[in-house]
């Protein structure tokens, strides 16, 4: 009894320290997205090429990888390798046997599968999802596909189908592989504007200002993107219309030279900004159309506003109001201001689409001398609890939530490249997708 | 129950390790150390020494400017040991050419700057060899910062001076002031203390009687830096404001 009274507070204290971690890293399981709980193992069956076009076989390529990739991207599969998985290739229901791919080594639980044939230039998709585990049952979701035959529809194509078993087996949360990251880019030797889709394919850049051009954000409808470029008067907040392929007007953009980072509130019809037009950088809020520019904040040195997508009530932001910056939050009439951060520098906050979470780059036992390490952090908003999700790999900044709040995308200093990555929002599975140039400041679009 | 004494124990003690070894993730110190390089096939230093302006009046400061790589110790004729990249101002009252060594492991180099140094011009009577712009770049001279702060310094404060007198001197020339920052911390954040730094010399200009619509100011935050080098020296050079004729 003795031994256990002296083993007890040990005990209690590794007990409390392991809740405590535990408690943030179980966050995950009450997000809603599905990161955290058991994964359902899926196996994605190459489709079964139909018919004698020679495009068959090198769009089915791209069209079987790029299913794979989204569905292994998703974070809600363990993906059944196709060293496992059975030879066939079904290209119905009817000539799927279900037991071949449920046993083992595969084991899959569900498996997509379908038919491919390119057919005087039209791209027809068949795809299947059915049940390994209900023999009598087993179709889940049917979904056809009819387009013109490119490439580029291969993969589109592939993203869809993919969305949709997404969507179906996580949670009725939308899947993103549909979705583009637009980022920074000095390739063209001036930094513009660029756009990828989320994997990574298709990088090209949007505009060709030829001056410096910083911190897009696309609107929620894809059809803006506002950016801060420096000008001859200073820096400006522009907006480019992806309808129109060229700049539009943005009236209160410019007030001041130096308009930074906008931010689209989730209903499209407000930006926030940082502006210095008073004399300090205050947090301003405008019409979408440029009119209506008021002030927010009155203590200067603040930037990087981001709304709370899910109410558009509340803005997080950067301020350096006590010395080195922090995140605070505030209502969008600028009461209520909260600080989130206690110490170091805290930076680029990113609000989660389910508004519940932050996350921002940080550097937590920043101080003058050797250069800091920037991770980025994920953190609950009402516990201020806090995940660490980027370790000893460079300086990371710039963290982007993707819509279906699962993934985040971010730039990561190496030496002096700066590339994109994304990892699961638990820091899980993170990949490089750019590699030519320098790239940063990405933001994931909304849909 | 001794069984289930030694289990908890066991595990109690197990997790006390895993605290302890999550407690120890230490960053990596990835400063390189140049004092361990083999001297046989260590790279030669390269030196550069800039002066800047490099024609004055006597009683007229003149910044020099140098950089080197792979020295392991800098000096300067007349000055001494210096830092192995870094700036100094002087008041040179003739001619002088600065002379800069620069050794290292794998061998020396030498860089030098000449700066002339004529006699004060008459009161005004304007200097018939310089241009405006020569003339502004000599007498407006660029102003320092510490680590992200937007303070003016005590050494700033007697260069602005400096600069509202030629200012004062030439009132219809009109300024741009740029702040800039170091390569450290966020690219927004920097680009707003870049703006805090561009108007404190502002409003200390404004103080010293130039007249606010004269003055622009611009934030270069990190966009434009002076130098690339992740140093101390090369991130003094890049925290400051820079001013130029408005056009």
């Amino acid at each position: 009894m003795k031994a256990t009274l002296r083993v007890l507070p040990l005990f209690l204290v590794s007990l409390v320290y392991f809740s405590a971690t535990q408690l943030s890293a179980q966050d995950w399981l009450y997000t809603g997205t599905k990161l955290g709980s058991t994964r359902i193992r899926l196996a994605a069956a190459d489709f079964k090429p139909v018919g004698s076009d020679p495009q068959i076989t090198p769009l089915k390529t791209v069209f079987d990888s790029t299913l794979n990739n989204d569905l292994a991207n998703a974070g809600i599969f363990d993906m059944v390798s196709k060293s496992l998985a059975p030879q066939a290739t079904p290209g119905s229901p009817q000539e799927i046997v279900l037991s071949q791919w449920s046993a083992a080594p595969a084991n899959a639980s569900m498996v997509a599968f379908g038919a491919f044939s390119v057919n005087s230039g039209r791209l027809v998709v068949y795809g299947w999802l059915d049940d390994a585990s209900n023999a009598s049952n087993p179709q889940v979701l049917t979904e056809q596909y009819n387009e013109q035959s490119s490439e580029d529809m291969a993969r589109t194509i592939a993203h869809r189908f993919a969305d949709a078993i997404i969507s179906r087996l996580g949670g009725g949360l939308n899947g993103i592989a549909e979705t583009k990251i637009y980022f920074v880019s000095n390739r063209t030797g001036t930094k513009e504007i660029w756009v990828m889709d989320y994997d990574g394919a298709n990088q090209h850049a949007v505009t060709h200002v030829g001056s410096t051009s910083l911190s897009p954000r696309i609107s929620p409808d894809n059809s803006r993107i506002a950016f801060s470029s420096l000008e001859r008067s200073g820096w400006a907040i522009r907006m480019f219309s992806q309808d129109l392929g060229r700049l539009v007007s943005f009236p209160t953009g410019s007030a001041g030279g130096s308009n930074l980072s906008p931010a689209w509130s989730a209903d499209g019809l407000q930006i926030a900004f940082s502006s210095a037009r008073s004399g300090h950088s205050e947090i301003w809020i405008a019409d979408a159309s440029g009119s209506n520019a008021h002030s927010i904040t009155s203590f200067g040195t603040d930037v990087s506003p981001c709304w709370n997508p899910r109410t558009d009530g509340q803005i997080a932001f950067v301020s350096g109001r006590t010395g080195e910056p922090q995140i605070y939050v505030m209502d969008k009439d600028g009461a209520n201001v909260q600080r989130m951060t206690d110490s170091g520098y805290a930076i680029s906050p990113s609000w989660a689409p389910n508004g519940g979470m932050l996350t921002f780059s940080w550097d937590r036992k920043y101080g003058p001398g050797a250069p800091g390490s920037y991770d980025i952090y994920v953190m609950d908003i009402a516990s201020k609890n806090w995940l660490q999700a980027t370790h000893e790999a460079g300086i990371n900044d710039f963290p982007s939530w993707s819509p279906d709040g699962r993934h985040i995308v971010f730039q990561r200093q190496i030496g002096h490249r700066t590339q994109i990555w994304t990892m699961l929002a638990n820091g899980t599975e993170q990949r490089q997708l750019t590699y030519t140039g320098d790239n940063m400041m990405p933001n994931w679009s909304w849909k | 129950m001794t069984f289930k004494k030694n289990r908890l124990l066991t595990s109690s003690l197990l997790m006390i390790a895993l605290v302890a070894v999550a407690g120890c993730h230490k960053k990596k110190q990835q400063m390189p150390s140049t004092a361990e390089a083999p001297p046989t096939n260590a790279p030669a230093p390269q030196a550069q020494l800039t002066a800047t302006p490099n024609v004055i009046s006597a009683g007229d400061q003149v910044q020099l400017n140098w950089r080197t790589t792979d020295a392991n110790s800098v000096s300067i004729d007349g000055i001494g040991d210096v830092p192995t990249s870094g700036v100094k101002t002087v008041t040179p009252t003739e001619s002088t050419t600065y002379h800069l060594v620069a050794r290292g492991d794998g061998g020396t180099a030498d860089a030098s700057a000449h700066v002339t140094v004529n006699a004060p011009p008459a009161v005004a009577v304007p200097s018939t060899q310089m241009s405006e712009e020569q003339d502004f770049n000599a007498h407006v001279q660029p102003i320092f910062f510490d680590y992200d702060t937007y303070d003016i310094r005590q050494d700033a404060q007697s260069v602005l001076s400096k600069d509202a007198d030629w200012l004062n001197a030439h009132p219809n020339v009109k300024v741009v002031i740029g702040g800039y920052c170091d390569e450290r911390g966020s690219d927004e954040y920097n680009l707003v203390l870049g703006q805090n730094r561009a108007q404190a010399a502002k409003t200390a200009l404004v103080t010293a009687g130039i007249a606010a619509d004269r003055l622009r100011v611009i934030s270069y935050g990190k966009e434009k830096p002076f130098c690339q080098e992740s140093t101390e020296e090369c991130w003094q050079l890049n925290r400051r404001d820079g001013f130029s004729i408005d056009r």
